[in-house]
């Protein structure tokens, strides 16, 4: 019996039936769940683990590698960003048990803060890169990927997308294999990589790559489709499902499912039987580059965009010029963008920031959406970490002139993830910077992870709590404060006094997320017509419970959790409990 | 021969739910069945969609303007916004209930009036019900989403009562079974 799944649930399912004994990740849109589902089988079997980052995350996996057990960790696109340094040298030293990274990319970035093409880190590492297009290839794919990371002495990488990680589809469940541990022996010259060993290996790595090649030519992962055309689709992912919807049986197919190394003679032979040969591929032309070092002249990005998802239609308008008809709305539809939650801590402190005229060094995470209107308070966001380090980096720029006037904002687990550092070098190289830590005591946007700081592991068993106040002293910031964001008075008093210092200082806005179950609300609050002269002073910050009418403002009782934040912004006492 | 159902809605109105259940019992009744969800920064009370597609074949999950046989939207707005998704002949069920995107909320934008009778006028078969009423009644507000299961579970055929209800069961946390059970009754009972 098969059982609909998301594709990353079946990932899961894959670690579990491949032996696998230790996972660790950083949780990160969209391959958050695989590790989630991971974490429901039993931990005596599949540990499971949230790291502090993904860096950590993939040098766990490696060590648990190298000791001998399959290992395996997960990340989005930019995870692997921070995880390269590891994955670079580990292409070097192999495995001793199987070893694998997923790694989520974002097209269209529904949840990101960029479009990065994974594919070019397995090119860059030299390692072999699967791309499953369905959840039952998210399971079977990720069973190969181990026997390939033993077989060829390499970390594998496992290469979703959003509509991969995100989409269920059936998947059949089996029993898992019996995986002993492999022994361990220590081997200076496999796992030691000064240069006298690194020198060998890296010799080792470039003829791996030729044997990689050569499985690539007959594997099972790499499939042709024949269906008589004249015109050949060579595709991978989530765009073979997209191609097949649009195309049919009316073109020929090369599916690959390895996308690293590609072979070479495969994609000769299925484009010397085919007239025009399409290459559809999200984002970067990978195999399109590919073919064409070949010598084969394929059509590729001049039809078909570098931006965002393909999906049917675009496939479909460019290879056979047919379109869908569809009926418009009669009007503009006002749109309906993401927004800090009704009841959310962050909302007062982007709300005290812009009314202070503060430049804010933002961080990722559900805060970044204080970026947004009306509060309009973040004027940058980059990457994990980069408000701490940037926020030191522009006050250097500007020679002091913004000190007292700028703050970075970071949330608790960005800040265990890569902001220590910054804050560090904050207090080493000395600039008058005040960082701000937005500490609801989970990981939020993902959906709810506990991290380092809230004194919880993945399986919500008890767990060392790292003191955020005792840690920003030990860095050596010496004013160091705690505040709770939704009394706006002592907010602001807070921020303005941590500005005014001649040193650098910490901020812990500390408020538990308004969506945790542990949270308990206040039932949601009235608007006393009478006393309500719409002057809509309380709508400054910002809360989708609020609305504005023609003659006093609403409040939505369905969405309003009774935080108490606009109450304190009426001076007319028209906000009742 | 492939359909398609859109559920779309407002970020924690509990879309995602709502296609598990739709998922399951399709699944139930052994067809292929692909279900396309977003997660992540678009959920917190951005305008979200979940695309449900079943048949001997699927191959994309997602589904794309003028190719959905229903869409179930959540709210007033979003059956707007969402309308160019359904394909001729397509049918459009919605709850009544408006939720005021940020936009309107600040002053930015308006509500657009007399959203039900456009649609309708633009030649769309439409079922309008007030579901957070009926979640209400049923004990949650957060039941809206299972309310607007039980309508579709009388509009869209070929699948037995006891299927639907094994579904909700499966897919609701216990806790809240009872206040579910109820909801999807009064769902049934709205058309």
């Amino acid at each position: 019996m098969s059982k609909l799944m998301l594709g990353n649930e079946a990932v899961a399912r894959g670690l579990y039936e491949a032996g696998v004994s230790v996972v660790s990740s950083y949780p990160g849109t969209p391959s958050t769940e695989i590790t989630e589902f991971a974490s429901k089988y039993p931990s005596d079997k599949l540990y499971c683990e949230w790291a502090p980052n993904e860096k950590v995350a993939c040098e766990t996996a490696i060590g648990a590698s190298i000791a001998g057990a399959r290992s395996f960790c997960a990340m989005k696109h930019v995870g692997l960003n921070v995880a390269a340094d590891p994955l670079f040298t580990a292409s070097y030293t192999g495995v001793n048990g199987g070893m694998v990274i997923a790694v989520a990319d974002d097209p269209g970035m529904h949840s990101s803060q960029n479009e990065q093409d994974s594919r070019h880190y397995a090119i860059g590492a030299k390692v072999p890169c699967l791309e499953p297009s369905d959840s039952q290839e998210c399971k079977d794919f990720t069973l190969t990927a181990y026997d390939i990371s033993e077989k060829f002495d390499t970390p594998v990488i496992l290469r979703l997308t959003t509509r991969v990680s995100h989409s269920q589809s059936a998947v059949s469940e089996d029993e898992p294999i019996s995986y002993s541990l492999k022994p361990y022996e220590k081997n200076i010259a496999k796992y030691v990589m000064t240069p006298a060993n690194a020198i060998k290996k890296h010799a080792a790595v470039e003829q791996r790559t030729d044997a990689l090649t050569e499985y690539a030519e007959s594997c099972a992962l790499n499939a042709v489709e024949k269906h008589g055309s004249k015109i050949g689709v060579i595709t991978s992912g989530v765009c073979y499902q997209y191609s097949k919807e649009a195309l049919g049986d009316k073109v020929n197919y090369l599916k690959l499912g390895m996308v690293n190394p590609l072979p070479v003679e495969l994609i000769k032979s299925f484009a010397a039987e085919c007239e025009t040969v399409y290459v559809i591929e999200e984002l970067d032309d990978v195999i399109e580059t590919h073919c064409r070092k070949l010598g084969i002249n394929v059509v590729g990005k001049e039809k078909f965009t570098r931006l965002g998802e393909y999906f049917q239609s675009s496939i479909k308008k460019v290879i056979l010029g047919e379109t869908d008809s569809f009926k418009e709305f009669p009007e503009s539809v006002p749109v309906r963008p993401p927004v800090l939650c009704a009841g959310c801590p962050h909302r007062g402190v982007f709300y005290i920031l812009k009314k202070l005229g503060v430049t804010v060094s933002g961080d990722i995470g559900c805060y970044t959406l204080g970026s947004a209107a009306p509060l309009s308070s973040i004027d940058t966001t980059v990457c994990m970490g980069a408000s701490v380090s940037g926020l030191h980096g522009f006050n250097k720029g500007r020679r002091g002139e913004y000190e007292g006037k700028a703050v970075a904002v970071i949330g608790d687990s960005t800040f265990i993830h890569s902001g220590v550092t910054g804050l560090i070098n904050i207090a080493y190289n000395r600039s008058n910077s005040t960082v701000i830590i937005l500490d609801n005591s989970i990981t939020g946007m993902t959906g709810h992870q506990n991290n380092p700081a809230n004194g919880k592991n993945i399986y919500g068993d008890p767990a060392a709590a790292v003191d955020l106040e005792a840690l920003a002293r030990a860095v050596g910031i010496n004013s160091v404060r705690v505040t709770d964001p939704n009394d706006l008075a002592a907010t602001e008093a807070a921020i303005r006094e941590e500005l005014a210092k001649d040193e650098p200082s910490v901020i812990i806005a500390r408020r538990p997320c308004a969506l945790l179950k542990t949270v308990k609300h206040a039932p949601p609050f009235k608007i006393n017509a009478d006393k309500c002269k719409n002057c809509r002073a309380c709508m400054k910050i910002g809360c989708p419970a609020l609305c504005w009418g023609e003659k006093h403002v609403t409040v939505d009782p369905t969405l309003c959790v009774g935080c108490g934040l606009c109450k304190q912004l009426c001076k007319f006492g028209a906000i009742e409990e | 021969m492939v359909r398609s159902i859109m559920i779309v809605g407002v970020g924690g109105q509990g879309t995602l739910l709502a296609s598990r259940i739709l998922g399951s019992v399709l699944q139930s009744s052994g067809l292929q069945v692909k279900v396309s969800e977003v997660h992540g920064m678009s959920q917190r009370g951005g305008s979200v969609v979940t695309y449900i597609k079943y048949g001997d074949e699927v191959y994309s999950p997602v589904i794309e303007k003028g190719q959905a046989d229903i869409i179930v939207s959540f709210e007033l707005l979003e059956a707007a916004r969402w309308l160019s998704y359904l394909k001729e002949g397509g049918e459009l069920i919605t709850n009544t209930q408006k939720i005021s995107p940020m936009p309107v909320i600040t002053g930015a934008a308006a509500y657009p009036e007399n959203i039900e009778d456009k649609i309708r006028a633009a030649g769309v078969k439409l079922t309008a019900v007030d579901a957070l009423s009926a979640a209400e009644k049923a004990g949650s507000v957060k039941a809206v989403n299972v309310v607007l299961m039980g309508v579709l579970s009388r509009l869209h055929d070929g699948f037995s009562q006891e299927q639907w209800e094994k579904a909700v069961e499966e897919c609701v946390p216990p806790k809240a079974a009872e206040i579910n059970r109820k909801a999807f009754e009064l769902g049934r009972e709205l058309v």
